[in-house]
């Protein structure tokens, strides 16, 4: 099938948005409300394009391509509208890009500067709604939020919780929990994926704020921690300190992660955690747990004194008096091992896993 | 006396009560019990139409029916013992028309140029009753139609040529082949009665006063495309509509006209009621829809359309009430019957809400293709005190308006796309040189500014900045350059929105920057509202040469801002007066100036 783009023959798909036949072309149009892992909703209307023949404009997301297809997708018509467009979000936003955390990574301040557009020319009322900072995880700034509608569509249709959807109509629109409770209080499960899916700076990981703006951070590709799903993420580092920690594309994860990934790493700045592997010292009496009854040691002779102790207990009293626990953080890989290096070297089949707790 | 065969007809739809109706019909039944006629019939019928003249009250009496106007209960008791006991008509308190010649309905201005097909019942028959229905040939077009297989039923109601009166338009002949193509076993045909344009109220009047008509048409229309199930979504102000459709779903059901195995055939169609919660945008299909799943509702864009992915997922249809109303008579009376009304385009008759600045208010099915100039001075009796007819507003919140100098425009979906009205839903309102066309824009968009559902950018914010501007310039801060803004993102925001509320809230203002944007300037370059209306740009003044100082106008004032002695001219004071306006309606010498 082919179409028309911008004066240029192209083969598409059928079935395919314009969007995604634009895209496949190399061809950029101006989006917020479209996500990758999201059905595509129309909301936002940056991506209006001039069809042949269509009645108005249409939304480049949502149309399917069909064949012969006439598209302009930056035509005067076009980039008069799409301009209005932003001017009526930037005339709805508070521009303190100055001290907001998403400057530098905010699709709105992107396309603003691409349009030429400085501030908002509709002057009038303004939406004012209080910074709600109710819940550990996130800071939220409904005054700055472009309704797109990324975060609800995340939460409903990818996480299928649910907790948050838009209330109110018009202009007063707000996304919002039910009857407006705190998310502690909503169904949410702070998984965050909606906050990594914002485009704009209504909502921030808490640990960001006053921390640092994209080009200060560094993204170092990581794989989670946590569990054996393996879901690849992005630590963003200043310094050697972590500022934040986002989902990144993998087959396991597709971007997204859950709670524990994404805003559990406090430890890894934290005063106690082991950075040295930590050998009982001989003298230490029975059941004493004190630090101070702990030696550094290499990760040689830390193995050599478990493998020694193990070694000795199966021998003296027999290998059903050892048993194994292994955890989900492990991969099921490391997991198969487990249990052959217990059944193979141990003797014994006392092994399980912390997920039948 | 008492042998005498009549019955009491009472117009008690919503218009009818809000007008007293009820307490008439209180009365009714207090004089017949009284007089010893306690048997007489009364019956509560729905709207008529001629909501100006209502309570309506009708004696029919040996088949000739009177119409007795703006009925108060304490005049029931003589009409009764007059002329249903005694077979006198009360002549003064008749309608008119019907003095000399009962049954005046064929020939009263207000109908006779009238042809009613959808409100074929609405006024004649008990709305409670089936067996009414049943009477006047309801039903039988079911029967018929369940005689032939269904193909022949689209292909009936394609050629009929009728189009979708819920705004849009669209053929409902080739709507119902599309959801006819589209796989089983289950599908949806819905009912839009949410009718929720202000001064829209043709799909309320149908439904309180002939609700089985839409049921038929349900049951026909789900026959065709082999819908199962069906939704009417009618909005929680109409309790009165609510409550005749339940009564009328059941009485269907018992009757064997919903269930399964419908008059005995394999066709089985259940249908529920949904009451909506109060949002215009619900009335949108995919918005609708959404709110009958549970969820929020919001449209969404289409492709998928209602026939391939509707209700749950579904393939559905959905119908307005209107357009559901008239299938039961193309099917009975033949699809030429119903073709033959109307102009090449558009086919058949369309009802319209007629308010406004007009003599005669309420209710009209008029064939398609007639003149507004007919509507507003045949039907509608011509502009009150002698006033200029200024412009007519078609389509409501999401139409346009039309000058004067276009009252010959025939109303036809093509006529007024291409004069930047639309049919709509069918409210017509009438203004005279009182009104103020940027006041009545402003009034148009404050109501699409509420009602957007918030979903994309450019109604949420648009409809409210544009609602900002015109504020501005009623209020005399306008500039020029804010008529261009204004210009420039209506056209905007009518081309980007995603649903039909966005692409059609700027009408009212394009077309009346289209008209009369003479008068928006008049706002702007001389601060001068043409109309007298935005306060902000009158102020009032009393002529001492033709005061007489009769003290009027002091006593009506509701702020004191008048003073002056007795027989003296009289003087306003500016800091004081609140424009209200009541000294310059009392003043029977013009001594008072609006300026
Ligand atoms: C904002 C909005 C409000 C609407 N309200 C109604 C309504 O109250 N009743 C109605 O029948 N159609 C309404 N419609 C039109 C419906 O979306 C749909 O086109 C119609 O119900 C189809 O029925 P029809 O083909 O019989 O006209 C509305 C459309 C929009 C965009
Ligand atoms: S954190 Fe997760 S569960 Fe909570 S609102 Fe966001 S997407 Fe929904
Ligand atoms: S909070 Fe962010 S993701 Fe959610 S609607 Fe607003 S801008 Fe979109
Ligand atoms: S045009 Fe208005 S009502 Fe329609 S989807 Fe957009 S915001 Fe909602």
């Amino acid at each position: 099938m082919e179409i028309l783009l911008n004066g240029t023959r192209v083969a598409v798909q059928p079935g395919q948005t314009i969007m995604q036949a634009a895209d496949s072309a190399g061809v950029h149009v101006p989006r917020l409300c479209n996500y990758p892992q999201l059905k595509p909703s129309g909301a936002c209307r940056l991506c209006v394009v001039q069809v042949k023949g269509a009645r108005g404009l249409v939304a480049a997301c949502t149309t399917p391509v069909a064949e012969g297809m006439e598209i302009e997708t930056d035509s005067p018509t076009v980039a008069d509208a799409r301009r209005d467009v932003l001017d009526l979000l930037v005339s709805n936003h508070p521009l303190d890009c100055f001290h907001c955390e998403a400057c530098g990574d905010c699709a709105l301040q992107d396309y603003a500067y691409q349009y030429g557009i400085k501030e908002g020319s509709y002057d009038g009322a303004r939406r004012q709604v209080e910074v709600d900072d109710r819940n550990p995880f996130f800071r939220i700034d409904y005054e700055k939020c472009v309704l797109c509608g990324i975060c609800v569509r995340m939460c409903d249709e990818v996480m299928g919780y649910g907790a948050i959807d838009f209330a109110g109509r018009g202009f007063t629109t707000l996304v919002s929990t039910p009857y407006g409770v705190s998310l502690d209080d909503s169904a949410c499960v702070f998984c965050g994926n909606c906050v990594q899916g914002c485009p704009v700076g209504a909502l921030v990981p808490k640990s960001q704020v006053g921390a640092a703006r994209a080009w200060e951070m560094k993204k170092v590709r990581s794989v989670c921690p946590y569990c054996g799903v393996g879901c690849a993420i992005d630590v963003h580092v200043k310094g050697n300190r972590i500022i934040k920690i986002e989902g990144a594309e993998s087959p396991a994860n597709h971007t997204m992660t859950c709670v524990k990934g994404r805003f559990g790493w406090e430890f890894v700045h934290h005063e106690d955690r082991l950075l040295k592997p930590l050998v009982r010292r001989a003298d230490a009496p029975r059941g004493a747990v004190g630090r101070e009854w702990f030696e550094e040691a290499t990760w040689d002779e830390a193995l050599a004194a478990a493998a020694a102790g193990i070694a000795r207990v199966r021998d003296g009293v027999g290998p059903d008096a050892v048993a194994g626990l292994s955890s989900a953080k492990a991969s099921n890989e490391e997991n198969y091992l487990f249990q052959k290096l217990l059944r193979a070297a141990v003797g014994t089949n006392n092994v399980d896993h912390c997920a039948r707790l | 006396m008492a042998e005498r065969r009549g019955r009491i007809l009472i117009g008690a739809g919503t218009c009818g009560l809000a007008a007293g109706a009820g307490a008439v019909w209180a009365a009714a039944e207090r004089a017949l019990t009284d007089l010893g006629l306690p048997d007489t019939p009364v019956i509560g019928v729905g709207c008529i139409g001629y909501c100006q003249e209502e309570p309506l009250l009708d004696v029919e009496l040996d088949g000739q029916r009177f119409t007795y106007r703006r009925v108060k209960p304490d005049q029931v008791k003589r009409i009764i013992e007059k002329h249903l006991a005694g077979g006198q008509p009360v002549t003064e308190l008749l309608l008119g028309e019907c003095v000399d010649a009962p049954n005046p309905y064929p020939t009263l201005p207000f109908y006779a140029p009238q042809n009613r097909v959808a409100t074929r019942n609405c006024g004649f028959i008990d709305p409670t009753s089936l067996s009414d229905y049943e009477a006047r040939g309801g039903y039988m077009a079911l029967r018929n139609a369940l005689a032939k297989p269904p193909h022949d039923i689209v292909e009936a109601v394609k050629a009929s040529g009728l189009r979708g009166r819920g705004g849009a338009g669209f053929p409902t002949g080739r709507k119902w082949e599309l959801a006819a193509k589209s796989p089983g076993p289950h599908k949806f045909l819905i009912c839009n009665a949410d009718e929720g344009d202000p001064g829209a109220f043709m799909d309320r009047s149908i439904l309180e006063g002939d609700p089985h008509a839409v049921i038929e048409g349900m049951v026909i229309g789900a026959y065709a495309i082999g819908a199962d199930e069906g939704y009417i979504y009618c909005r929680a102000e109409y309790p009165l509509a609510l409550e005749r459709l339940r009564d009328a779903i059941e009485q269907a059901r018992q009757k064997g006209y919903l269930g399964n195995n419908i008059l005995g055939t394999a066709h089985s169609f259940h249908l529920h009621l949904k009451e909506g919660a109060g949002a215009f945008v619900c009335g949108e299909e995919t918005a609708l829809m959404a709110s009958i799943e549970g969820r929020r509702g919001m449209p969404r864009p289409r492709p998928p359309y209602p026939a391939q992915a509707g209700l749950f997922a579904l393939p559905s249809n959905i119908n307005n009430v209107e357009t559901l109303a008239a299938i039961a008579p193309i099917i009975r009376n033949g699809a030429d019957w119903y073709a033959a009304m109307g102009t090449a385009g558009s086919k058949g008759t369309k009802v319209f809400a007629l308010t406004g600045q007009v003599n005669r208010t309420g209710l009209a099915e008029v064939p398609m293709g007639i003149s507004i100039r007919e509507i507003v001075y045949d039907i509608g009796g011509g502009i009150p005190n002698d006033r200029e007819l200024k412009a007519v507003q078609i389509g409501g919140p999401s139409g346009g308006c039309l000058p004067a100098s276009l009252l010959d425009l025939p109303v036809d979906y093509e006529s007024l796309q291409r004069e930047g009205a639309i049919m709509g839903s069918g409210g017509m309102v009438v203004v005279d040189e009182t009104t103020c066309m940027v006041d009545f824009a402003r009034f148009f968009m404050a109501f699409c500014a509420r009602e957007s559902c918030g979903k994309c950018t450019p109604c949420r914010e648009g409809t409210t900045r544009m609602l900002e501007i015109l504020t501005r310039i009623c209020d005399g801060n306008g500039t020029m350059a804010d008529l261009d803004r204004l210009e420039r993102l209506a056209g905007n925001v009518k081309i980007t929105s995603l649903c039909g509320l966005g692409q059609s809230a700027p009408n009212p203002v394009l077309s009346s920057l289209k008209h009369f944007r003479h008068e928006f300037e008049a706002h702007i370059r001389d601060r001068r509202c043409p109309a007298g209306v935005c306060k902000n740009l009158i102020s009032y003044r009393i002529e001492a040469d033709k005061c007489t100082g009769c003290v009027l106008c002091a006593r009506n004032c509701p702020v004191e801002a008048i003073t002056g002695e007795k027989r003296k001219a009289h003087v306003i004071d500016p800091e004081i007066c609140i424009k209200c306006g009541a000294c310059f309606d009392v003043c029977k010498f013009d001594a008072v100036i609006r300026g």
